[in-house]
């Protein structure tokens, strides 16, 4: 059989603290050095360590990015799963095993690849709490001559990994070398390899929160109130680094505050404080987080205060699975909080869109007064992906509609709730602006243009009336969809965030093994634009493909639709935790389009 | 804006910034007839008037119950920020971190701040948030009708004769404990001594935690209850008398140290404590817890500055910030250059 070059899927488990990471993340920058498209997924558990984690890099030639739900090579390394991990395997996949482990005699089928690591490492470090983590070193050496890597690119991986530091640089070489030279003497090579591309050039590799991070930097944001919470607190911690690097004036003093909350109440709340304060504010969160907000996310829509917060989704309901992926707080984030109340949700669909929305959305909640919810996951969030370099920002900033003293001394008055321009969005003023008639009373009580408080039935309801207008308005506001493939097709894909790798795959096996085209929009923001409902309207049938039990997306989608539209509507929900793959949306669509010859 | 103060017929008061104390009016009052709330919003607007703060550079902020309300009472020519139940706190919090030259002032409850907010309220007491915060203490939820609040004090009675049974929480004990930097207990019939604290408050540069008893008339201002006013009257045991000397007033009086001891507050200002029985040292940390749990145990209401320290960092100070505002700095100083952008890419490739 003859080697398949650049295209595989390999996992490596073993157990989370024991520095697989840094030999993953050295595995996936080789391939990406030599121009190989690559993803990188972390599959972790909710521990700092003795866990087993699982990490699966795929390469591709074809430039897939979603995961590959086969794995044609293992690297088995923790003995608590390695029985297990092999048993899943399909025959002959290739496995590289410690030697000591001994599970050539689980199964007859498979592709043995024994490695002695204690031995290997042993003369490499001679402080004996450093080869627990140098172990992992030497699979990449293995995996390097087993896969074709190129070697001098391994080591300028290890050296971008360990940030040049010359110690750890030189024993993590030494340990992939250890590792590569016990591979010269396996005589049977897997059925295969790597070799030199030309796909990767100008592209970066990065997580989306750290996209997102830099995005919201350039975004100015100047106030950051955030509450830990995986996986979401590497956006924070992302964004504080970016921050410091990126925002102190000569002399060192900054233009942001950052404040860590007591929770994710008290981080909302500083948002909207600052927010009304005329500050570009945000948080970082994850649904249990989300969930606390609800209350004031309320009062932030009805006091009509700017302010930005992600949501780096995780499994839920209650604590979940908290390191694993789903889109999950679609329909609880759009709604969040009692009464009618909603919120413009972003739905960034790649790194570049985290980087994009992570200054968008500062423009959109200061000229909709509105807290604006970006719905990220933890498999766009915190895996590695390539993407094209971020682009700087094409447009100044909107710092919305703020009244300044001399244009009220100019006007005489103003009301803080009324709809002057017609679009359903008042002017505001800022605390500290000086004119005796600038301040207002911003509650959450019920209230009149003037912001004074009210109760009468008829100010109440202009009042929300207006707010919906508002919302409508927004619909052309933000992120558009985007739209992919040949019209005339009878069928039509729909779906968001980090399923768009999957889809896209998917409708190429489509085309390519079944002969089936389809169209594909891309939905990026709630309230819909109004390409989503004619895309609807123009398919015979629309999957909606989204990471979540109860098709989420897809009831908003009703709620927005005429019956007839909503009637060809085709939810296809499904959520395990694990990134969604290509097969397994190539065989959903197939089984209910095989009723439809 | 006239530089030219104007001028008010004669009788009425200015300030030094000319303005009329109609210019620190806030709207008409829904609470109760005699409620003690009422006279601490004149005390409030009062402060910021003589103190000659425009109010326009102050951020008034509040929960929910009737203590929140008052906002709307005083000084409508000021931003305010009336928000949900115990969350008061993280909104001013976010204000003036965005907005260092705002003069934040917080009027809370003891539902709001005792209960509810409590984790919000020990928060911002330890990030020493530069915010004046009054927790007008009635022991009970007036807006709720009348039910128990965590301030109650054991033994004391509702109306319908329910009597309190678990411990009372003392908020400025909590405060003292967290390492609040001013702490001040008053009584809402006190104008002397709750002017002084007041301004002392206004003048400190951090979080200045203010326990003002306010007794409810409508529901805990009976026989038996011990937040009526009555028993705070009867039971007001003030540690000294306070008066309060702004830092514009360039006076030096002399006083003599062995009765009146000076505090020098953020801002220039000082207060005077004069001695009455025997003195408190408002510097002393656990000296005024000791004080705080024998007076409790004598079923006493200890009044007066508990705890100060001037110069402890408030939040915008240890966060470094500049002095102009957050809020309004130029898009060239929050939107770094392309440049940046494109070493950032670089280091990613």
């Amino acid at each position: 059989m003859a080697a398949a070059i650049n295209d595989f899927s390999l996992q490596v488990a073993t157990v989370n603290g024991s520095g697989s990471q840094s030999a993953n993340t050295v595995l996936l920058r080789t391939l990406f050095q030599m121009g190989v498209p690559v993803s990188g997924k972390n599959l972790f558990p909710s521990n700092i360590a003795g866990l087993p984690t699982w990490y699966s890099i795929r390469a591709s030639r074809d430039g897939w990015v979603a995961r590959k739900r086969e794995i044609d090579l293992l690297v088995a390394m923790n003995p608590e799963t390695a029985r297990e991990d092999v048993a899943g395997l399909a025959p002959g996949t290739p496995v590289i095993f410690d030697e000591a482990l001994g599970l050539q005699s689980t199964r007859g089928d498979l592709q043995w690849y024994p490695v002695p690591f204690d031995t290997l490492v042993a003369p490499v470090a001679p402080e004996a709490k450093l080869r627990k983590l140098l172990r992992n070193m030497v699979y990449v050496g293995t995996l390097a001559r087993l896969l074709d890597l190129e070697w001098p690119e391994v080591e300028r991986a290890i050296g971008r990994v360990f940030k040049g530091k010359a110690k750890a640089v030189a024993l993590n070489v030494a340990a992939a070398r250890a590792g590569h030279e016990h591979a010269a003497a396996f005589e049977r090579r897997p059925p295969f390899g790597a070799s030199r591309l030309d796909a990767t050039g100008g592209l970066i590799l990065v997580d989306g929160n750290t996209a997102a991070a830099h995005g919201a930097v350039f975004g100015g944001v100047t106030v950051l109130a955030w509450y830990p919470i995986t996986p979401s607190s590497s956006l924070a911690e992302a964004l504080i680094d970016s921050l410091e690097a990126h925002r102190r004036d000569p002399a060192g003093q900054p233009s942001y505050a950052v404040v860590q909350a007591e929770d994710e109440l008290a981080a909302l709340g500083m948002v909207l404080g600052a927010g009304w304060a005329g500050a570009r504010a945000m948080t970082a969160t994850s649904g249990p987080g989300i969930s606390l907000m609800g209350e004031l996310a309320g009062l932030g829509y009805y006091a009509e205060v700017p302010a930005v917060i992600w949501d780096v989704q995780r499994v839920g309901p209650s604590t979940g699975l908290p390191t694993r992926t789903q889109q999950g707080d679609v329909l609880s984030t759009a709604f969040l909080s009692h009464g009618d109340t909603a919120h413009p949700l972003l739905l960034p669909g790649s790194v570049e869109e985290c980087f994009t929305f992570g200054h968008e959305a500062f423009d959109l909640a200061e000229r909709l007064q509105t807290p604006v919810f970006v719905l990220s996951d933890l498999d766009l969030g915190m895996n590695q992906w390539m993407a094209r370099p971020f682009q700087y920002p094409a447009r100044p900033m909107d710092r919305g509609k703020v009244l300044s003293a001399e244009a009220l001394e100019k006007q005489g008055s103003f009301a803080r709730y009324r709809d002057v321009d017609g679009d359903g969005i008042g002017w505001r003023t800022l605390p500290g602006t000086v004119h005796p008639r600038a301040a207002y009373f911003t509650r959450g009580t019920g209230h009149d243009d003037q912001a004074g408080y009210s109760e009468k039935p008829d100010v109440y309801r202009q009042n929300l009336e207006r707010l919906t207008r508002k919302l409508d308005g927004a619909r052309t506001l933000l992120p558009a969809p985007v739209r992919s493939g040949a019209a005339g097709a009878r069928v039509g894909l729909l779906a968001y965030g980090s399923s768009d790798p999957a889809v896209q795959e998917s409708r190429a096996q489509l085309a390519s093994e079944r002969g089936l085209a389809t169209d594909y929009l891309r939905v990026r923001a709630w309230p819909f634009a109004p390409e989503v409902a004619e895309f609807v309207a123009s398919h015979q049938r629309t999957y909606v493909v989204e990471q979540n039990r109860d098709g989420q997306l897809a009831g908003l989608l009703k709620l927005d639709l005429d019956p007839a539209a909503a009637a060809r509507l085709r939810p296809l929900a499904r959520t395990d935790g694990l990134p969604l793959d290509a097969r397994s949306v190539s065989e959903a669509i197939l089984s209910q389009e095989e009723r439809h010859p | 804006m006239s530089t030219q103060a104007p001028t008010a017929p004669a009788g009425v008061r200015q300030n030094r910034l000319g303005l009329l104390s109609a210019d620190y009016k806030g709207g008409k009052t829904t609470l109760c007839a005699g409620c003690g709330h009422n006279a601490i919003s004149e005390r409030i607007l009062e402060a910021y008037f003589d103190l000659g703060i425009p109010p326009e550079q102050v951020a008034k902020f509040s929960g929910i119950g009737c203590s929140s309300k008052t906002p709307a009472y005083f000084m409508s020519r000021s931003h305010a920020f009336n928000g949900v139940h115990g969350r008061m706190p993280s909104l001013a919090t976010g204000a003036l971190v965005a907005n260092r030259t705002l003069h934040g002032i917080g009027v809370s409850g003891d539902g709001d701040s005792a209960s509810i907010g409590v984790g919000q309220l020990v928060h911002l007491v330890r990030r020493n948030v530069p915010l004046v915060y009054v927790v007008e203490n009635n022991g009970v939820y007036g807006l709720t009708k009348g039910q128990f609040s965590a301030t109650a004090d054991p033994g004391s009675t509702l109306k319908g004769g329910t009597v309190a049974e678990l411990p009372a929480i003392d908020l400025c004990a909590l405060a003292i404990q967290l390492g609040a930097s001013y702490v001040g207990r008053s009584f809402s019939g006190d104008k002397k001594q709750l002017s002084a604290l007041l301004r002392g408050a206004i003048a400190h540069g951090g979080t200045a935690l203010l326990d003002v008893l306010s007794p409810c008339v409508t529901f805990n201002d009976h026989e038996g209850s011990t937040k009526s006013f009555a028993w705070v009257k009867e039971h007001d045991e003030p540690l000294h008398e306070l008066s309060f000397v702004p830092a514009f007033e360039d006076i030096s009086v002399d006083y003599d140290p062995g009765t009146t001891r000076e505090v020098t507050l953020h801002d220039g200002s000082r207060l005077r404590l004069h001695k009455l029985g025997s003195e408190h040292d408002p510097h002393d940390r656990s000296g005024a817890m000791v004080r705080l749990l024998a007076a409790q145990a004598a079923g006493e209401v200890l009044t007066g500055l508990l705890f100060v320290d001037p110069a402890a960092p408030s939040l915008p100070e240890r966060l470094g910030l500049p002095e102009a505002p957050l809020a309004t700095l130029p898009p060239e100083a929050v939107r770094p250059p392309p440049e940046v952008l494109e070493a950032i890419n670089a280091a990613l490739r």
